[in-house]
Order: structure tokens, then sequence, then C-alpha cells
């Protein structure tokens, strides 16, 4: 109808349009002219790239009806200057396990975004869900509308158990040790109050990864690490070894040599592993995929507490259960979870992670609560200093009990 | 109105995921035998039936608008049947079961600007946050740096030229959504000014017991300024974590003047080899120079294209630095060490060396 709308000029991010890597100019340049509030937004974006600080005001509390999370709010600091950008709120919608879409889906999504924000997405934000960015406090309620009716909800945000994650698993990964996909959906099922009304100190992630290699980095970024492993032996093809050998693979250099145990021996036409003394690292699998695989006892290492630095420093997941079978209805697993929920949900302070919750009462401590036997696999090495917090001691009367006993 | 009749749906979760997997996979759901890399960006993954699915992986900005996500699923529809995924990464995977269209699709994506690559010992997305695009807190932005790092290592990402696997994250503040700590590169945005405080709005706007409790030093302290209820910060003692600005708005810390960027090296969250490690600091502080920020880029090209040279098959950075130590790593990449690197938090005792065992 109208002509070509005049849309601003963006130079200093016009240079980030340009080289071989995909560009997120050219993506806001896709709906400039279409979307007063994306030209508002590159307006904005230039300005700071100009000033070199950003014009994001701190959140507000912004929603859907009777959900306490899965939106974050978000107004411009310069809303005279970029009008259209002065409401820019995100939505973070659960995503399919996996990541796996149906064109189908994706289009419907596209659609509800056309329909009621910038049309600008995060394919995806960093705990895994859908992110749409940008959008007015009016356009919420309708969006969340037009979502469920799309079979999708809203994520979590603020002190929510944030939507769990997971690596594609057994739908194409042969290393998978327990259905990850599977569950993934049933613990986001399982937990959907925990998901949308917040309830903890603080964010609680659950991330599960089928093999050691950790593909979703469920170590570093889950306070749950849900990380698949087995127990019994490799499973280890001697055809196919001899073929890598064959065909010139320096299997000395590159599996004997960097086996973290050396628990793996070649005579030159016989592979043989000390399966006791292997910590289950990967790396031999990883390096000979078509000769070797976990074994076929599987299950899943459990690993409780890491962290990003905000507020005591980074945490890595430390060790809770060496090994657990993973399989539906996962009641032992849901146990754990709700276990280690309720002394941090009681005691925990504001803003603390279960990491550092931990950290403060003490690992020994934790597992006496949540009523967990400590093992030596929980720790690198026993203690090293001697200031032993003993709950008890013996009264002198006490003493002449335990001789006659 | 029918529309406002109809029933509010709440809780009903994400889809099922079968909804969204292609016959193939849910045909050998948990009965995949092996897999390899075909080509540069190509994974082929076979079943113990035999069947063949090919994942074409190509890169994404992260940000995408519907018109392009649209143009994506046209690619998927003409050539995976439509369907596809996303990495953790945030990288598409086309999902093939007919080999001839592997390179018919990795043409038109790669014409539509999602280039193929990044499997294997190439260099894969960079994890990264929102910046100044859309994040209150952002001591720099995200995308850019991310553009113009990747521009500079394309061709790391198009073939498989590295020695092992090598991970890259930004994040534009501490509180790192991307959690890079345990990235081989790290690429994080830092304050290096306490909070200014807005003294009229401390009281108005955030709880002060809750913003003293907020901060991990104790460098919050209350104060009355012009006869109202504040706070003061003992400036000694702030370290620039933010944590106060996230609680209560009225301490902003961002400054266009001493906010930048800091490199960390060294990470890891797989098993392989060695056990997950944290990333170390390389650099403290990097200006903030858009568009292209150089002295970002010009600092992760020189400690990738080190490592490159010097590790051995399957090393990450990580355990290279392990192998060789920390001396040869600033003396290799040529790397100023200061007293900022030498760690001053908790436990940082547990960091100094205590051996006679050093290279000369």
């Amino acid at each position: 109808m109208a002509e070509k709308k005049k849309v601003r000029k963006t130079p200093l991010l016009d240079e980030l349009d340009k080289g071989p890597w995909p560009s997120f100019v050219k993506e806001f340049k896709t709906l400039q002219e279409k979307k007063e509030v994306v030209d508002d937004l590159m307006g904005q974006l230039e300005h700071s790239y100009e000033t070199r600080i950003g014009y994001w005001k701190h959140g507000g509390i912004v929603g859907v009806m009777g959900y306490g999370g899965g939106v974050i709010g978000r107004y411009s600091a310069l809303p005279d200057k970029f009008p259209a950008a002065k409401h820019f709120h995100t939505m973070r919608i659960n995503h399919p396990a996996g990541w796996f879409y149906t064109t189908e889906a994706l289009r419907k999504l596209c659609d509800i975004w056309e329909k009621h924000g910038s049309g600008i997405t995060n394919m995806h934000g960093s705990t895994g869900d859908i992110v749409f960015l940008g959008t007015t406090t009016d356009e919420l309620e309708p969006t969340f509308s037009d979502l469920t009716e799309a079979g999708f909800d809203l994520g979590g945000s603020g002190s929510n158990l944030r939507t769990p994650s997971c690596c594609c698993g057994q739908a194409r990964c042969e290393w998978a040790c327990y259905d990850t996909m599977g569950l993934c959906y049933d613990l986001t099922m399982e937990y959907q109050d925990e998901l949308h009304r917040p309830q903890f100190p603080y964010k609680f992630k659950f991330k599960m990864a089928g093999c050691p290699n950790d593909c979703v980095a469920s170590v570093a970024r889950a306070d749950l690490s849900i990380i698949g492993t087995w127990r019994d032996d490799i499973q280890i093809d001697h055809d196919a070894v001899k073929a890598y050998v064959d065909n010139g693979f320096d299997i000395v250099r590159d599996v004997l040599m960097n086996c973290p145990t050396k628990c793996i021996d070649w005579d030159n036409k016989t592979l043989t592993i000390d399966n006791s003394n292997c910590v289950r690292c990967m790396h031999c699998i990883n390096a000979m995929p078509k000769a070797l695989a976990p074994g076929k006892d599987r299950g899943a290492t459990l690993l409780l507490g890491s962290k990003a630095p905000i507020i005591e420093g980074a945490m890595l997941s430390s060790v809770l259960v060496p090994f657990i079978k993973l399989e539906p209805p996962y009641q032992e697993l849901k146990d754990i979870i709700e276990a280690v929920w309720e002394p941090w949900a009681e005691y925990g302070k504001n803003r603390e992670r279960v990491g550092e919750f931990i950290e403060r009462v003490g690992k020994g401590n934790f597992l006496e609560e949540i009523g967990l036997e400590p093992v030596p696999e929980m720790v690198k090495h026993p203690r090293e200093n001697p200031y032993i917090f003993y709950d008890e001691y013996f009264e002198d009367e006490d003493e002449e009990e335990s001789e006659e006993g | 109105m029918a529309e406002a009749q109809k029933e509010r749906l709440t809780d009903i979760g994400p889809p099922h995921y079968e909804k969204h997997l292609p016959p193939i996979i849910k045909d050998n759901y948990g009965k995949w035998k092996y897999h390899e890399i075909v080509k540069p960006g190509v994974l082929l993954h076979v079943s113990e039936s035999g069947a063949k699915l090919w994942s074409v992986r190509a890169a994404t900005p992260r940000i995408l608008s519907i018109v392009s996500i649209r143009q994506i699923c046209d690619l998927a529809d003409k050539y995976c049947d439509g369907y596809l995924r996303f990495t953790s990464r945030n990288n598409i995977e086309y999902l093939v079961t007919e080999e001839k269209n592997i390179d018919p699709l990795i043409k038109e994506t790669t014409a539509i600007g999602y280039p193929v690559g990044g499997v294997g010992h190439a260099l894969s997305n960079i994890v990264h946050t929102q910046g100044w695009v859309h994040c209150h807190s952002a001591a720099t932005d995200a995308s850019g740096i991310v553009k113009a790092v990747m521009d500079d290592l394309f061709e790391y990402f198009a073939e498989e030229k590295f020695p092992g696997k090598l991970r890259i994250a930004l994040a534009c503040c501490l509180n790192m959504c991307g959690a890079v700590h345990c990235s081989d590169i790290a690429i994080l945005g830092v304050h290096r000014r306490p909070p200014k405080i807005d003294h009229n709005n401390v009281n108005k706007i955030c709880e002060i017991p809750n913003l003293i409790a907020s901060c991990p030093t104790g460098a919050i302290r209350t104060a009355t300024v012009n006869g109202q209820p504040s706070v003061e910060i003992v400036e000694d003692l702030c370290m620039f974590c933010a944590n106060c600005y996230t609680v209560c708005p009225a301490l902003p810390i961002n400054d266009a003047l001493n906010d930048g960027l800091s490199i960390w090296v060294g990470g890891k969250v797989s098993n392989a080899r060695s056990t997950p490690m944290f990333s170390k600091l390389a650099i403290p502080w990097l200006p903030n120079n858009p568009p292209r920020w150089p002295e970002v880029t010009d600092a992760v090209k020189n400690i990738v294209e080190v490592w490159a040279a010097n590790a051995r098959p399957y090393e990450r950075m990580g355990e290279w630095i392990n192998r060789v130590g920390w001396a040869k790593f600033f003396d290799l990449t040529g790397i100023e060490f200061t007293k900022h690197h030498i760690d001053s938090f908790k436990h940082a005792g547990t960091t100094f060396a205590t051996s006679a065992q050093i290279r000369f």
C-alpha cells in the first residue's frame, strides 16, 4: 500500500552485515521496514555502538496470569528516542526436548510472533528455551493464549525451576546411556508448578547429558547434572579395531597414551581394557566410534551444584550419586530431587544456589539431611585439614560406659 | 467475542518431542550403532538396522528473524521432509535421509547465509548472551563481538584444521547467562568501576537490607544522604560483580569508560581424557571497540593459533597448557602476566605454585 518506508541509518551496525559468518544485523534488516520496533531496536543498538554502553532499563515485573516466570520485563531507557522499543519484553518458550522441530511447528511459532511481537527470536536462549525478543505488556497474554493453543508453554525465569534441557540422546547418538529426551520431558511435566511459580531461594536447573562427553555442559551449567555412564565393560569390536589400525590410525599415540588411567593395552593384535580401572572418560570411544561402545549396564551419575560466578564464585557440580538406573517413571531420581529441594528451599538464603548452600552448610551435613550415605566417589580426596566439626563428644561418665562395651 | 470464551490453557508443558521426530529417528531411537564425519559439517549416523541419517550442521547468529526461520523451513521441507533440529550451540542441523540431497542443501543454506561446518576438530559456534541488544547489565555487546571473532576465524569453522576440539563462549557480564566459565576460550564482559548510587531512589525502589546482604564482600553499608536512608560503598572492597545492581536498579554499574572485555582460557566440560576444568584468566581487560572489536579478535586469534600450532592430537587448550605450563603459555602467546592474574578471592592460596618443579 504505502511506498517503501524510510528506515534508520546504522553505519556501525552495517559493518557487521559484512563477512562470511551469519550476521545478526542481517536478521534485523529482514524486518526493519515491516516492524517499527525492529527499526527502533536497531537505532538504540547503533547508539550503544556509538557510546559504548547499553540502554535497557532494569527489568520490571510483567508476566502472564497465574505464572511467576517465563517473561523478562524490559524497557528502553531512551523511550523518547526509540518509542517503538519502549516496552521490549522477552518471552521464554519451553522448547521440545532435544530441539527437534517439524517445520510446521516452527512456522506456527513464526506466525504467532509476527502477530504479537518484534519477529526477532533466539534459537535458542542459553538455558535452552525458544526466546521471543521484544513485545509490549499488552501483547503478553494474547501471545500466551496463541502459544498454548499451538501446544507450547512458557519456560522458567527468576527463582523457578528453569526449563530443563538435554542432548539429543538416543534420538541420534549411539553413546546415550539413558533416554535423555524421555527423562527431560518427564521431569518437565512432573514439575510444571515449580517451573512456572517461583518457590525456591534462587534458580534451579536440570541438564541431561547422555554420556560423559556432556554436550549440554551439564557439569558446569546445571544445579543437577545427570550424566550418562555405564558400569560394565566397554564393548569392543576387534575386527573394527584392526581396521582402524590397518588404515594407519596411530592407536598407541591417539588412544593408549591419552587414556587417563592407562588401562588400555595393545599388543599389535588385540586391544584389552582393564575395565575395573576405567573412569568412563569416553576418549577411546570418541577416537574409535566404529570399534568401541559404552557397556550395556547403563545409567547415569548424578552431580549437584554447578553455577556461574554470581555470587560466591563459579562451581562445577560434584558427585551426589555415582550410579543410578534411569527408567520410567524415574521414581528413585524424583525422590532424590525432592529431598535436595527440601532443605535448600527451607534454609537457603535469598539468591543462594544449591551449590553455595551445600558449601555453607557442609556437604557431609547436607548428605545427612537428605539421607544419602557418604562414599569416596563424592570427593577428589578426603579432607586435608584436621578441623573436624564433631556434633557430639563423650562426657566422663560416657567414657566408662564405652570401656565397658 | 468467541476469543474471550476460549478455555485458558496453562501448565501444558512443551510439546512432546515425539511429535517432532522424523520417521527415521522414531524407527531407530536407541538403535544407533556408530557415526562418522563424512565431510566438513556433515555427520553420518548409521543404525543397527543399516538406516543412515546425515546431519548437515549450519551456523546461525543465534538471533534469527521469523523471515529467516521460514527460509530455513523451506530448505528443510525441500531436503529433509520437513524436519530439523537445533544444537546446544545454536547451530541448525538439517536431518537428511537421502545422500543426494546433501550437496544441493549445503549450496542453498550457504546461499541464504547459514554456512556449513563446525563438526569434529573444527571451531563450532560461539555460545553467547544478549549484550546491548537486550540486557540491562551488559558490560559489552555479545552478537557483535561473536560476529567479528567468527568472521576472523571462519576458515577454522569451515574445515577441520585443529588438533582437537575448541569451544569459545561469550558472556556480556559476570552473571554469565552464557556460563562461559568452562570454555577453551571465554570472552567475558567486565565492569571496572563501582556502582554510582542514585541516592534519591535507593530507598524508594530497593529494599536496603536485601541490598546490603547481596554484596559478597560486605562493601555496602547503610548511610543517610541528604536526609534520606541510602547506602555507601567501600570502593576498595568492590570487585564489580554487579550483584547489588541486580537486586537494586538504583546502583547502576554500567560505565562506558571502564567497561570492557576479559579473555579466559583452558576450560572444558567433557570428561574425555581430563576432568572438567574452569577457564583461567589470560587477559584481564581489553577495550570495548565496536563495531569490530579488533583488540578482542586479534587476542583470540593469537591464542587459537598458538594452541593449534603446539597442541598434540586431541589436546584441548587446557590440556595443552597443563602439559607445557602456564609460563610457556604466556611466553608463546606474548601475553603479559600481571598481578591481576594472581587470584585474590576465596581459596586464592590453593592456586599458588607450591613446588620447585619449574621449566627453564
